[in-house]
Order: structure tokens, then C-alpha cells, then sequence
């Protein structure tokens, strides 16, 4: 089976189970980027025509929300949070060593395809800031070097 | 005696490697041939001391903190696991100051109980709420909660009582409960912690006010950067379907009432009301116009109560204990506990839960114990992205409704950020406008546009460009977006823009006497 197809069986299969809830859009993109990491374009039309809406209606559903992406990610996403509290706890230096690290900005991938990096504002974690996420796992008084060690280990373990 | 130990499940203990520490303290205990019944609770909230582990010994709880991985061999050396000195032993957990010295109503199981049993919830005064909900007539459960003065936590602090009220008076075949789980304030926490630490508290809170005004569908409206909130309350909601505390005939009354977990997609506008019930309906989260209010055409346009976590959290006890007994907590029109959190620049971060009237300094410095750097506190930013800087000037505000409101500052959701004096007051001005450019549904021109047009003037300004035209241009914005914006977004940015500027002129190029003069 080609990639594509494979695709279209995943993101058919997902529309079959969820259409049938009230407001099924949201829990259908999400369970769409579980599975592949991504909502790709080519998958726009199947939910438009399951749920009975236009392109356009789906498409600006994706691009409203910060959390959906129609791109590929990384193997890993770093989202790092840019609110009051990290501010107040080195969090602006965090972020230019991140970015610098990485070699990449806000919404971009790294060249080898490790990590993505993204922007939050806030993760609930300013009890102990600065505070990334990468991934499900969130990590508290981030520094320059712990980030460092973080990166290595979660490269380990992907 | 069999050994008991407690290490937290909550995720920001686990940020600071609460799981090692489980994982160090299982494999310690096996190699020494100790057995230990492990439990992950949720967290005190005594962020300075997590990882926190405590051991059950006959005087009580006693607690170990902060530990980490290397510490364990030594705690088991020194016989920690009955309760023996270390140097990491911090006596009775309830006797630490910090704890002891708040009245937790709401957050009065986190972090002694397994979040996620049943058995526990129900053992530590759980389901008593909805007990005596289920005796009593609907406009009486409305009646308990209008008497307890409770009034939304999520900061816009509308009595509870009287929205319910509306939906209980509204006629319709279909009502709706959500609960706005969508905490995207920063600086705070507190929902997530009861998420986390305490899932069936929201699930009892919930089904309360489903059965008092005649809901039988409630949704938890999470934001998805809370992935271990979402796992613990669909835990939580699965035992509770099968312990018949949710769903049909619940607990034999008749009563319908079924909850369902539904998740954000990272917009911060999506925790106004009506952009949040847009959300759940599948379309993008653009603010609607009010009236007409949720509480008559709410989610797909059927009357429908929407409250913040710690509202619904709130009920339980209200209804167990009585209104009385949570109004007769707190000052003036500002009724029970609030949840506060401390974060930022603060020595002792964590969770105060206090009736109102605290000051704003006794939780700096009584709680907070100062700044985390050693450096002064220079300014405060409470209630969120939204909430005013104060100064020190303004420290002795107590924390109630009103007394906030007067200096035009606000309480909102209890989150306090604390900065030193390295922090520009001008650089997070500048933050707070991008923040609302980054943040804005697009639906009203003030909003979409000002917030842009507000970054770009605040780079200027910080830029020391002519001052003179920015300064009052800044502030024209601001006047434009606090009266033309549609929702809270818009017209609450200008909050920490103007306190910025008001209180440290200095940060933004201007002394005090230039200032007032334009």
C-alpha cells in the first residue's frame, strides 16, 4: 500500500468512529495528529465530506488553533513556555540558548529531523520555572545545561 | 506495621523528577528486602519541598523534602522508612507552617489521597456532597450554592448561585454543564492541580449541578497541554461510570447525568465562555456576542452553565458541609477560600489555599517567603496575562474582589507572578501586547489590530523613539481596546500595559513628573 493510502485508511477509519458525536470536528483533527503526527492537506476533503462541511470550514478550523500543524513535526516537539512566570525565572535566556542550540526558530525543524520547536504560553509548571514540554513530559527549572542533558537523554530514548 | 510511602504523581513534581525518585525508592526497598506499599498521590503543593516524600508513622504523615535520586540510599540508611531523622525531614506534614497555616476547603484531599481511587476519594468525606444533593429539591441544591456566596473562580466572580439558577429557570429538553478546564492563564495552576491531584472532587462538583438545573450532559473543556489532567480524569470518570456515580440511575435516584473530556487545541481565547462553547461545537474559536447569555442559549444553543474547575470543585464541599459554612469564610462580598498560586521569582512557590482577606504582602513574604534570587520584589503581576503589576506601593491590597477592583487591578484566577528588579516593565509590556496578537480570535478591530499596532509602538518605545508621540499614542490604544474590544482579551490587555507604564515610568524612558504630564 502507498503512504498515501495508508493515510486515507487511518484518517477514514477515524472520521467512521467520531462523526456521529456533537461538534466531532476537534476530537476528529485530534485524533487525526495522535495517529500521524500532523493534519496533512490531503486529509482536508475525506473530513469536509464526512461531516457534511466545506474545505474551507475545516481548513479554518486547522489554522485557527495554534496546536494543529499541517506540516510533518519532528521526531520530537519542544514547546517551550515564553509566559510572565519563566520571564521572571530566566526563561528569555532559556530561549535564546534553545534557538540557538537547535540552530532553528519558533515553528521550524531541526535539519535532521529531531526536534521541532514551538512556542507555549504557559504550561501550569510556574511553580517551578522555567518549563518546557517535550513531548507529554514536562521538565521544571530548566537551564542552559539541563537542557542540554534533556535533549541528549530524550535523543536516547526516541 | 507495614510501610506506607508517598511519592507525587502530580506532573510538576514529576518536572523535577518525582519519578526517579519513585522508580530509586522501589528498587532501594526490593535490594534491602523492605516491603513498602508505594502510593502516588497528588502534591501538597509545597513546590520549594517536591519531590515530597512522606512515610505514614504512628504520630501521622511525616514528610522528606526535597529528594532526589541521590538521596535515597541515605534515607534508607537512616531509617526514613519509620519516620527517622534525615537531613531532608521536615517533621509532620500538617505541621509544616506553610500548610499549616491555610484553611483548605477545596484542596482539603490533594495531595494526601490517590487521585485516582475511588475507595480513598470516598473514605476522605468524598460523594457526601452529592449524597445530600440527591435528598434535596433542585431549587434547594441552587438555593445552597447562592447562600455560600460563591462566585466564579475563574475570575470573572459572577455568583455561581445565580447562574445556576437561570439554567434551573430556563425551560429546555436539553441543558448542558461545562466545565472550563481551559486554563491558559499563566501563572497559574490550580485547576490543573485538582485535575490532577483530585479528579472525582470536579466529577462529584459537575454532577451536582447537572442534577440541580436539569443537565444530563456535562463536558470537561481541557487544554491539551495538560496531558496527565486528561489521563486522570478519564480514570476518574471511567470508575465513577462503573461505581454508578455517573451515567443513568445514579446511585438509584433517577438521575441522568454523563460527562465526556473534550480537548483545546492551544488557543488562549478558547477560556472566554462563549469563543470555548464555539470550540466544542467544532468551529473556530471566535467570542459570539452577549446576550444572548450561555446561561439561556449556550452550547449548541440549549441553556448551559459554564464554570471554572474551582468552582465546580467548590460544590462538594458546599453541599456537605452547608452554604453557611463556606460563606462564613472570607471577607466583604468576597465569600469562602481562594486557591492561590504562587509562582515566578518567589521563594517558596506552591498553593495557598486562604479565606479572602489576606494581604497581598503576608503571601509575598509570610507565604512566599521573598524573592527566589535574594533580589527585591519589584513588581507583582496577579490574576493572569490580563491582571495589573502592582508595586510595592500596592502590596497591602487585600486579596478580596473589591479591594482589587479599586485599584484597578484584579484577582482574576489567584495566579501571582513575582519579578525582581532585573525585570523591564517595558519588555513585558511589550510581551503582553504581542501575547494578545499571538492570542486574538480576530473577531473585533481593536483587538486584532491594536494588539499589533501595540507591540509595534512599544518597540519604539523601548527603542527610546520619540516619546513624546508614543507615550500618549500608547495609551490612546489602550483607551481603544479596554471600551471597543468584544471579550476579555482585548479589553483587559491594556490591565498590564498601563500598570506597567504607570508604575515604572522609568522603564519606559520616562521619569515620573514627564509622565504625568502627558
Amino acid at each position: 500500500m502507498t503512504e498515501l493510502n495508508t493515510m486515507e485508511t487511518t484518517v477514514q477509519e477515524i472520521i467512521t468512529a467520531l462523526k456521529d458525536k456533537p461538534g466531532a470536528l476537534l476530537p476528529i483533527l485530534h485524533a487525526v495528529q495522535d495517529q500521524l503526527g500532523y493534519v496533512p492537506a490531503d486529509s482536508v476533503p475525506a473530513i469536509a465530506k464526512g461531516l457534511n462541511l466545506s474545505r474551507a470550514e475545516v481548513h479554518g478550523v486547522i489554522s485557527f488553533y495554534h496546536y494543529f500543524r499541517d506540516t510533518a513535526p519532528g521526531k520530537q516537539t519542544i514547546h517551550l513556555c515564553r509566559a510572565e512566570s519563566c520571564q521572571a525565572m530566566g526563561g528569555k535566556e532559556l530561549e535564546a540558548h534553545v534557538k540557538q542550540s537547535l540552530g532553528i526558530d519558533y515553528h521550524e525543524t531541526t535539519a535532521d529531523g529531531k526536534f521541532s520547536l514551538e512556542p507555549v504560553y504557559c504550561l501550569g509548571n510556574c511553580a517551578c520555572s522555567p518549563a518546557i514540554q517535550i513531548d507529554h513530559d514536562i521538565y521544571g527549572r530548566v537551564t542552559a545545561d539541563s537542557f542540554e542533558s534533556i535533549i541528549n537523554q530524550a535523543e536516547e530514548i526516541a | 506495621m507495614s510501610i506506607t510511602i508517598f511519592v507525587p504523581c502530580d506532573s510538576t513534581a514529576v518536572s523535577i523528577g518525582a519519578d526517579r525518585v519513585a522508580k530509586a525508592i522501589s528498587q532501594e526497598a526490593q535490594k534491602r528486602n523492605i516491603t513498602i506499599n508505594l502510593v502516588r498521590n497528588g502534591s501538597r503543593g509545597l513546590y520549594w519541598l517536591e519531590p515530597m516524600v512522606e512515610v505514614v508513622t504512628e504520630a501521622g504523615r511525616v514528610a522528606y523534602g526535597p529528594v532526589e535520586v541521590k538521596d535515597v540510599t541515605s534515607l534508607f540508611d537512616a531509617n526514613f522508612v519509620n519516620g527517622a531523622a534525615h537531613p531532608l525531614y521536615l517533621g509532620l506534614t500538617e505541621e509544616i507552617e506553610y500548610l499549616k497555616k491555610q484553611q483548605r476547603l477545596t484542596f482539603a484531599r490533594i495531595g494526601i489521597t490517590d487521585p485516582i481511587s475511588l475507595e480513598d476519594y470516598i473514605s476522605h468525606d468524598g460523594y457526601q456532597g452529592l449524597s445530600n444533593a440527591l435528598k434535596l429539591s433542585q431549587a434547594d441544591i441552587v438555593k445552597a450554592v447562592t447562600d455560600s456566596g460563591l462566585r466564579g473562580r475563574g475570575g470573572a466572580a459572577f455568583p455561581t448561585g445565580i447562574k445556576w439558577n437561570t439554567v434551573l429557570n430556563t425551560p429546555s429538553e436539553q441543558k448542558y454543564i461545562i466545565c472550563n478546564a481551559d486554563e491558559g492563564d499563566s501563572g497559574t495552576f490550580s485547576d490543573r492541580m485538582v485535575m490532577e491531584s483530585d479528579p472525582f472532587v470536579l466529577i462529584e462538583g459537575m454532577t451536582i449541578a447537572g442534577i440541580a438545573v436539569g443537565a444530563t450532559q456535562g463536558y470537561i473543556y481541557l487544554r491539551v497541554e495538560y496531558p496527565h489532567a486528561h489521563k486522570a480524569l478519564n480514570t476518574a470518570i471511567e470508575k465513577a461510570y462503573a461505581a454508578g456515580y455517573l451515567g443513568d440511575n445514579i446511585q438509584g435516584s433517577d438521575k441522568t447525568f454523563n460527562l465526556e473530556v473534550r480537548l483545546g487545541a492551544g488557543a488562549y481565547v478558547c477560556g472566554e465562555e462563549t469563543s470555548l462553547m464555539e470550540s466544542l461545537e467544532g468551529k473556530r474559536g471566535l467570542v459570539r456576542f452577549k446576550p444572548p447569555l450561555p446561561a439561556i442559549s449556550g452550547l449548541f444553543g440549549k441553556p448551559t452553565v459554564v464554570n471554572n474547575v474551582i468552582s465546580l470543585a467548590s460544590v462538594p464541599i458546599i453541599l456537605d458541609k452547608g452554604g453557611d459554612y463556606y460563606r462564613d469564610f472570607g471577607m466583604g462580598r468576597s465569600r469562602g477560600t481562594l486557591p492561590l498560586q504562587l509562582a515566578g521569582n518567589l521563594k517558596n512557590t506552591g498553593l495557598v489555599e486562604v479565606a479572602f482577606g489576606l494581604t497581598l504582602r503576608e503571601l509575598l513574604y509570610d507565604f512566599g517567603g521573598g524573592s527566589a534570587t535574594g533580589r527585591p520584589i519589584k513588581a507583582v503581576q496577579v490574576g493572569g496575562p490580563l491582571g495589573s503589576y502592582l508595586p510595592e506601593s500596592q502590596f497591602d491590597t487585600p486579596l478580596d474582589y473589591e479591594a482589587f477592583a479599586a485599584n484597578w487591578t484584579v484577582l482574576g484566577h489567584g495566579g501571582v507572578v513575582a519579578f525582581d528588579d532585573t525585570a523591564n516593565m517595558a519588555e513585558l509590556a511589550r510581551y503582553n501586547m504581542e501575547f494578545c496578537a499571538v492570542e486574538s480570535c480576530g473577531k473585533c478591530t481593536p483587538c486584532r489590530i491594536g494588539s499589533t499596532r501595540g507591540y509595534e509602538v512599544m518597540d519604539e518605545i523601548i527603542a527610546g523613539q520619540a516619546l513624546d508621540k508614543n507615550i500618549p499614542l500608547l495609551r490612546d490604544l489602550c483607551n481603544t481596546l479596554l471600551n471597543g474590544s468584544l471579550c476579555a482579551l482585548g479589553g483587559m490587555t491594556p490591565y498590564p500595559v498601563l500598570s506597567a507604564l504607570n508604575h515604572f515610568p522609568k522603564d519606559f524612558g520616562i521619569d515620573d513628573e514627564a509622565n504625568s504630564a502627558v
